[in-house]
């Protein structure tokens, strides 16, 4: 019965992600790539994850998705904007990744109701994802933490010139 | 010890495989940069999927493992992909990603 689960969400990854490619509006596109993500963190935990169940919604779905939706706010700044918040509110804007996000929250919430696994999968929890992190892999962290750093200071100077040529256009 | 659904790894790998061809579809079909980075993203998902699932068929934590150091891949990439939006918006006044066709100082 849960392997149903898995493909109800195997669904829906694959309709909101055909749905982001297809979408004429940046922030329409964003709201489905969310579901979609949201969709593969449910795919994790049933897979048995549930450690990259929870990076996939608090980095992705949180933070990466927070900062595509920054920089879209930040193009459609002007006389649009009160037009564009007008379409937000509009149904069709928000009923088709609600209903999908519902069907995923079901899904949840009937797996957090305790039904036994019918299957021999067996989880990998976040303490062995954790252990064997911090021994194998470690140069890989420290590379990782390399990486992060060097986008840091590529988009902080990419984004200051931005900025300042924008401080320069408002006056 | 937790457990977890037992799905054919076959299946998996198909959705993966699908996800990164939708994605890859938006990289060729979209000329909006906001459209290509989403696209990628995609892209990246499908590929830590199925490091993830490999990582549940063997029970090791090395696919978990590889998942978040794509996470970290993306988040960089999204992060200095952004910076070169913004300034793509600010040369050109519109996002279309052949516009940046040339290279130049």
């Amino acid at each position: 019965m849960e392997v149903v689960l898995f493909y109800i969400a195997a669904s829906i990854a694959l309709i909101t992600s055909i749905l982001v490619i297809t979408r004429t509006t940046a922030s329409h596109a964003l709201i489905y790539l969310i579901v979609s993500l949201l969709a593969i963190a449910v795919i994790f935990y049933l897979l048995g994850a549930p450690f990259a169940a929870a990076l996939e919604v608090v980095i992705y779905a949180g933070a990466i998705m927070v900062l595509f939706l920054f920089v879209v706010m930040m193009l459609n700044l002007g006389p649009s904007q009160v037009a564009q918040e007008r379409r937000w509110l509009e149904p069709r804007m928000w009923v088709g990744p609600s209903i999908l996000t519902l069907i995923l929250f079901f899904e949840m919430v009937y797996i957090l109701a305790g039904t036994p696994a019918l299957t021999s999968g067996v989880a990998v929890s976040a303490k062995e994802v954790g252990e064997r992190l911090f021994t194998t892999y470690l140069l890989g962290v420290e590379l990782a933490g390399f990486l992060l750093l060097a986008a840091l200071v590529g988009s902080y100077h990419l984004g200051r010139r931005y900025m300042r040529a924008r401080r320069e256009e408002i006056g | 010890m937790q457990t977890a659904i037992a799905v054919p790894i076959e299946h998996v790998l198909v959705l993966a495989a699908a996800l990164f061809l939708i994605g890859f579809t938006g990289v060729l079909v979209r000329r909006n940069v906001i459209f290509l980075l989403m696209s990628l993203e995609i892209m990246m998902n499908a590929c830590g999927l199925a490091f993830v699932v490999a990582g549940a068929r063997w029970i090791e934590p090395d696919g978990q493992i590889m998942y978040m150091f794509i996470l970290s891949l993306a988040a960089a990439e999204v992060a200095v992909g952004l910076g070169l939006v913004l300034q793509l918006e600010r040369r050109h006044r519109h996002l279309d990603i052949d516009a940046a066709s040339e290279l130049e100082g």
